[in-house]
């Protein structure tokens, strides 16, 4: 049995739904966890990224922690998967890319009926801040595959990881390339 | 508008749905744009259903469904066009009319964009005023031109010489020496015959010029022989003059100084297939040419040489003049067949090609204005007689439209076999860097490739003849062609739709200096995944012009690339600038790195 290889995963501006997606390959999951290893990831609460073959990214940039996280993940991984719409296109949180963020914070913290008297714009150094733009994730970083899906099924998730361990070059057939 | 307005130009194209172009040109033309009330008139009397007109309506960049002011203003935007700096002078003009490009002023008076080739590269800047073309823009026209539209002047008492356009035909050769008289060739071909004016035009080895070379005489032969599903057998003749391929201008000249040839092309293309009926489809453009064109029809109907008993004979053929409303697409056959047909210029499925199932799915053969002009000639001369000039192959002349760095750009008519060095050196090209052959969809040839000839069988071409000299930025000559691609993409297909609008994007992040080297990897992939997979021949042509430009001139993208790795796509930290003067924060973690050291 040959080493185990490394897996990170992690949700950027994404919705999680891509890792429920892949948590629909059941009792596979057991066949994968013979073969790999998770370092960073929601299964594992692992906070960083170590040395690993494959990183999956679900969700889009939106923020400065998003850029940082990207990046360590690039950095730490052999192969960089864009995973899920909001990954490939930016996706649902895109959506706000019309919208001055300017205007989004001053409404939201700001302007809104309904605020507590004397609100502001929070704007401790803690918090990320975020981009004018939402991006999709290959505008940041290099980036090997794509896995098109919202959230891609099961099933390719599968085909891509099985194909990256056999090391051939991963393909999805045409019933596992979806857009919706 | 008032509804009489509107119900006089239904009545003129007997309300049916295949003259909608025609119908919603002359709606736009009489009120300036088309209101949703006019779409609606037109979808009843027409029977069309709203979507249907409203598909068409928004399909085509002249026609609009929103009004664009009481003077449009649209520069040509060739890279022809840019080389004599319509940039500036469009910059000037907006200024001057205190106006945004692509915005409509606050009081709906006039607005100033952008537009493909409108054909006038060898007398640019060309713009469209109103859909009437002005070549030879300045900075004096430029002013005098914002002081007219100011002062609300009609564009039809503008300057008489703003409006003159030159042919400058440089050397002329078969074609445009035009020896025919009127009906001489059409008399020989009804003393030949059909079938036997099909044996001329097979043994002078006539071959498409709009650059795919394909035999006429195959071509008509299959339209010939296609069964009509028509009860009367209806077979057309198609003449395309959509002559959108930026760089390209022979066509206009042709029908300027030859449009007897053209016609009698089309009538005896009609006597050899066996249709009875003709289309001119004229691009939107050369809208200016139409009043003209009528006029030669008039003449050949009272001279007998259209209509119902030709020349005295029993064969019966007329031409329509169809004007396009800028889409390049539509000088795709099949698109154009569409438009032809009211439709969106949407490329067909093929096969069933147009020979066998074209306009309304009869038999259509659709031809090029120079061979249709060729086939005149070999009426008139015999088949042997035109195989005598040219290359075996390439039999005949091809016209070329030479524009760019060249001291006398204008129309070059050769034997086919010239070489691009002969070209060049009767152009008056000096220190060439790049010709650009048969438009951006064509071949770019560097200067080891100049002795190369013009003919189907060594460097086809359209017509267009781009010259570039040692000055120019070939990496901005393509990204100019990447922008034309994205926007005359038809949408019909993934590949081309999405992919022309990648390159676009690509090439201009390299412009703004976020390229890499993994930018260009990209751009090959793209190149081989739109030419393997794209439904017609736009998309599959598209990113010919990157891809030669990398291949030949790969150090004007090399000085670019900041990266040898990977560059992010925009400014990281400056994406950081509204959540940071939002927020007042200025600490370290309020900002990004833009170079990530691993």
């Amino acid at each position: 049995m040959s080493k185990k290889l490394k897996v990170a995963t992690v949700s950027l501006a994404g919705c999680f739904g891509c890792h429920m997606s892949f948590l629909d390959i059941d009792e596979r999951i057991l066949e994968l966890i013979e073969r790999v290893e998770f370092d960073r990831s929601p299964l594992t609460d692992i906070k960083t990224c170590g040395p690993c073959d494959i990183g999956l990214v679900e969700g889009g940039v939106c923020n400065s922690e998003n850029v940082h996280v990207l990046r360590e993940f690039r950095d730490h991984c052999r192969t960089l998967v864009a995973v899920g719409a909001c990954a490939i296109t930016g996706g649902l949180p895109a959506l706000r890319n019309p919208l001055d963020v300017a205007d989004i914070l001053e409404e939201v913290y700001h302007s809104r009926p309904g605020l507590a008297k004397g609100a502001m714009i929070p704007n401790d150094p803690e918090l990320p801040l975020p981009l004018n733009q939402v991006h999709p994730i290959h505008e940041v970083v290099k980036i090997d595959y794509f896995l098109p899906g919202c959230p891609p099924p099961a099933d390719a998730f599968w085909k891509l990881l099985t194909d990256l361990l056999a090391g051939r070059t991963p393909s999805l057939r045409h019933g596992l390339i979806q857009y919706d | 508008m008032s509804s009489a307005t509107l119900e006089s130009i239904l009545d003129r194209h007997a309300r049916q749905g295949v003259r909608l172009m025609q119908i919603l040109r002359e709606t736009q033309e009489a009120l300036g744009w088309l209101p949703p009330e006019a779409l609606g008139e037109i979808a009843r009397a027409t029977g069309l259903t709203r979507a249907a007109v409203e598909s068409t309506a928004n399909f085509y960049s002249f026609f609009h469904t929103r009004p664009l002011g009481h003077y449009r203003v649209l520069w040509s935007d060739n890279i022809t066009d840019r080389m004599l700096g319509n940039q500036a002078l469009m910059q000037a003009l907006c200024k001057a009319l205190w106006l945004q490009p692509g915005r409509v002023s606050e009081d709906g008076l006039v607005s100033v964009d952008t537009t493909s080739c409108t054909g006038m590269c060898d007398q640019g800047p060309a713009v469209l005023v109103n859909y009437r073309t002005v070549t030879n823009m300045n900075l004096d026209r430029v002013q005098a031109m914002a002081a007219l539209i100011r002062a609300r002047v009609p564009v039809a008492e503008w300057p008489e010489e703003w409006f003159q356009i030159a042919d400058n035909i440089r050397r002329a050769g078969l074609l445009l020496d035009c020896p025919l008289a009127p009906g001489a060739a059409l008399a020989a071909g009804l003393a030949r015959g059909g079938a036997g004016l099909l044996d001329e035009i097979r043994t002078a080895g006539l071959r498409g010029r709009g650059g795919a070379g394909f035999s006429t005489a195959q071509k008509w032969q299959s339209c010939r022989d296609a069964r009509s599903p028509a009860a009367d057998g209806a077979r057309y003749v198609v003449c395309n003059a959509d002559e959108g391929e930026p760089g390209t201008f022979k066509d206009r000249v042709l029908l300027t100084r030859c449009p007897d040839l053209v016609f009698e092309g089309m009538t005896l293309a009609g006597l050899a297939v066996g249709a009875r009926r003709g289309f001119l489809y004229l691009r939107g453009e050369y809208r200016y040419l139409l009043d003209a064109l009528e006029a030669v029809l008039a003449r050949r109907r009272a001279a007998g040489l259209l209509g119902a008993s030709i020349a005295g004979s029993n064969f019966a053929f007329d031409i329509e003049i169809h004007l396009g409303a800028g889409a390049y697409v539509c000088g795709e056959e099949s698109a154009l067949i569409e438009s032809l047909e009211g439709k969106p210029g949407k490329p067909r499925i093929r096969p069933p090609f147009p020979v066998t199932s074209g306009y309304l799915n009869c038999p259509t053969t659709v031809n090029n204005v120079e061979t249709l002009a060729s086939a005149c000639l070999i009426a008139a001369h015999g088949g042997a007689w035109f195989a005598r000039s040219g290359t075996k192959v390439s039999t005949g002349s091809k016209i070329l439209s030479v524009s760019g760095d060249c001291a006398h750009p204008g129309i070059y008519e050769y034997p086919f076999g010239v070489s691009v060095q002969q070209v060049l050196e009767d152009c008056g090209a000096q220190r060439t860097l790049a010709v650009q052959v048969s438009g951006p969809s064509g071949v770019l040839l560097a200067p080891d490739e100049f002795e190369r000839r013009i003919a189907f069988e060594d460097v086809p071409s359209a017509g267009a003849f781009m010259v570039f000299d040692e000055t120019r930025d070939m990496f901005e000559v393509a990204r100019n062609f990447a922008h034309f691609f994205a926007h005359e993409s038809c949408g019909f297909c993934t590949p081309c739709r999405v992919g022309t609008a990648i390159n676009a994007r690509f090439m201009d992040k390299i412009a703004a200096g976020h390229g890499s080297r993994d930018d260009l990897e990209q751009i090959f992939r793209m190149h081989r995944l739109m030419q393997a997979t794209s439904h017609c021949g736009l998309g599959q042509t598209a990113a010919n012009p990157i891809f030669d430009t990398l291949r030949k001139f790969r150090p004007s993208y090399d000085r670019r690339i900041e990266s040898l790795h990977f560059e992010p796509a925009f400014d990281l930290d400056a994406a950081l600038s509204r959540a940071r003067r939002m927020t007042g924060r200025d600490d370290p973690a309020a900002h990004l790195t833009n170079e990530h050291q691993p």
